[in-house]
């Protein structure tokens, strides 16, 4: 693993072709090494555009972006930058290439020319690690979305990158296909150390990221651990942003004079605080 | 029009090595003005289901009956019932093909060959159900459109035809929040003011705990529950064992109630557990310890 797995934005603006305004402005962002960030925002606020911006499929109209110590406006760096920057896209259909497992993960490696002995433990390994390993054989359109999901993943993690970028990757996918992507990508954040830029609709998922970043109308709005974030309740829904049910309800309690504490995300959150004010030796606080 | 589902069963792939019972043995009513939320696990014949409503798919043994009438028999016209139960499928924006947003919402119309004054009508009328400007989008390529929108448009396309059911199957899937309460929303709207019977097929708990009258949950091609949101929300063990959760207000009631809080066991609406949470922090000031 490289040490220097940090993505830099310094004034990156970007406008695409024949739009009369910028798609983002002006903004500046550091993604650190190991860090899980998610971002939020609504359609159209520049979330996706940044994410393209990280892996240099779109290369900024004004400013830079620095990836892995590489600056995405040089041509000849592209390959490098996107072999340690992997993207995941929303939906896993458009992104299965081949019709077994194994040679869709190995599609990235034959890119790159790593030879056959070197790719056969590489493919291995990425499919242990997302626990697809005995799909190997099999035809990808026998698959569930969220196994597709992780096969891609696989596709990624064969090249060995330091940071996934998943745009949407969960929102096509029922509750558990979601929960198996959600807890596959953290599992390789936490063990492998690979830095995770998580965008996402779903405040629950976002809830459970070391930092938030909050886009809205081409620019970072809000940033934050997702406590300091969801609880700006009425920021986040002016920006057509939700947070997570016990956040907002925590919220209204408070409106009325409970004195809950700040950053209460999850049901367990909300237990402990009422707990700790209704029943001290309960709590464990 | 109600519509009575008798011992429906499905087969995939009948008489091959790949037979799959999608649907087994399913009996259910709907009733005029119901709001019925189907929930399951992937898998579990949720989607199967839905297509049988509108003649989609045909019973591999069992009757569907709209009004009485059994929907696949020889001589109902099915074309005619079908135009009355509208179905949204899962993402219906891939299906829009017209060149504006209006001939779109006029395909349906003009096929029933309704004449161009009524056309026109149900065309305004039906984006205005789906909250979007005639003016502002009327003329637009369906294809500029956000994915919400495009999928607002896909909605009034359905509802052109003026149908008395509206099924969808996962309106909301995929979308940004505001674009999820936009549809759900609209839903709501549909049921409460037009009359519509609903039936939605959902994965979101939260979003039937606030919409749904009824709620059918499917488990392996059967019906494994059937009730009101506030009798099935109240079995989280029930649904667990089927991989579903419950809406987050009923898992918080659940655990407060373990920690041994005076707590009514069905409560799955924020709002009232937001009214008995105040209550309890109110007792506790009047001097109730725990």
């Amino acid at each position: 693993m490289e040490s220097n797995t940090r993505i830099t934005m310094k004034d990156v603006s970007f406008t695409y072709e024949e739009a009369s305004s910028p798609a983002l402005s002006g903004v500046s962002a550091e993604i650190r090494p190991g860090e899980f960030v998610a971002v939020l925002g609504h359609n159209g606020s520049g979330k996706s555009t940044m994410a393209k911006l990280f892996n240099a499929l779109h290369i900024p109209t004004e400013g830079n972006v620095v990836v892995c110590g590489y600056d995405t406006r040089s041509q000849d760096l592209v390959w490098e930058i996107r072999r340690r920057a992997g993207m995941i896209f929303q939906n896993p259909d458009n992104q299965i290439v081949a019709t077994v497992v194994r040679e869709d993960v190995a599609f990235g490696l034959e890119n790159l020319g790593v030879p056959t002995e070197e790719m056969i433990p590489r493919i291995e390994s990425a499919l242990s690690a997302v626990r697809m390993n005995k799909y190997a054989d099999t035809s990808p359109h026998m698959l569930s979305g969220g196994q597709k999901q992780r096969v891609a993943i696989a596709g990624i993690l064969a090249m060995e990158p330091s940071i996934i970028i998943a745009d949407e990757a969960t929102a096509m996918l029922d509750p558990s296909g979601r929960k198996e992507v959600l807890d596959t990508i953290h599992m390789l954040n936490r063990n492998k150390g690979i830095t995770v830029v998580w965008i996402t609709h779903f405040m629950e998922e976002a809830a459970l990221a070391d930092r938030v970043l909050v886009v809205s109308e081409g620019s970072i709005r809000l940033e934050g651990t997702p406590a300091e974030v969801f609880d700006r309740v009425e920021e986040m829904r002016e920006m057509h942003l939700d947070v997570p049910h016990m956040a907002a309800l925590a919220n209204e309690l408070r409106a009325t004079g409970v004195p809950l504490k700040k950053g209460i995300l999850t049901v367990e959150d909300m237990v402990e605080e009422v707990n700790r004010i209704l029943c001290p030796s309960k709590s464990k606080t | 029009m109600p519509i009575e589902v008798k011992n429906l069963t499905h087969c995939y792939s009948e008489g091959n090595a790949l037979k799959t019972v999608a649907l087994n043995d399913v009996s259910f009513t709907v009733e005029d003005g119901e709001f019925l939320g189907i929930i399951g696990h992937t898998g579990s014949g949720k989607s199967t289901l839905v297509q049988h409503l509108n003649g989609l798919l045909k019973p591999s043994s069992g009757q569907i009956l709209i009004d009485g009438e059994d929907l696949n028999a020889e001589k109902t016209d099915r074309r005619a019932l079908r135009q009355r139960i509208g179905l949204v499928f899962q993402y219906p924006e891939y299906q829009l093909f017209e060149e504006t947003v209006e001939k779109d919402i006029a395909f349906g119309p003009k096929s029933m060959k309704l004449p161009e004054a009524e056309i026109e009508e149900r065309v305004s009328w039906a984006l205005e159900c789906v909250h979007l400007d005639r003016e502002t989008v009327g003329k637009k390529s369906p294809f500029e459109l956000s994915g919400g929108q495009m999928r607002r448009v896909a909605i009034a396309g359905v509802l052109a035809m003026k149908p008395s059911v509206l099924i969808l199957d996962e309106p909301s899937a995929g979308l940004d929040p505001m674009g999820r309460d936009a549809i759900l929303t609209m839903v709501e709207e549909l049921h409460a003011r037009d009359h519509i019977t609903i039936l939605m097929v959902s994965h979101s708990m939260d979003d039937m705990a606030r919409l749904a009258t009824r709620l059918l949950v499917m488990s392996e091609g059967k019906i494994a529950a059937v009730g009101t949101p506030r009798e099935i929300f109240s079995q989280p063990e029930l649904l667990s064992s089927i991989g579903l959760d419950v809406p987050e207000a009923a898992r918080l009631c659940a655990r407060l109630r373990q920690e041994g809080y005076d707590l009514p066991a069905d409560l799955y609406r924020p709002e009232e557990l937001k009214e008995h949470l105040l209550r309890l922090f109110g007792e506790r000031k009047e001097g109730a310890g725990c």
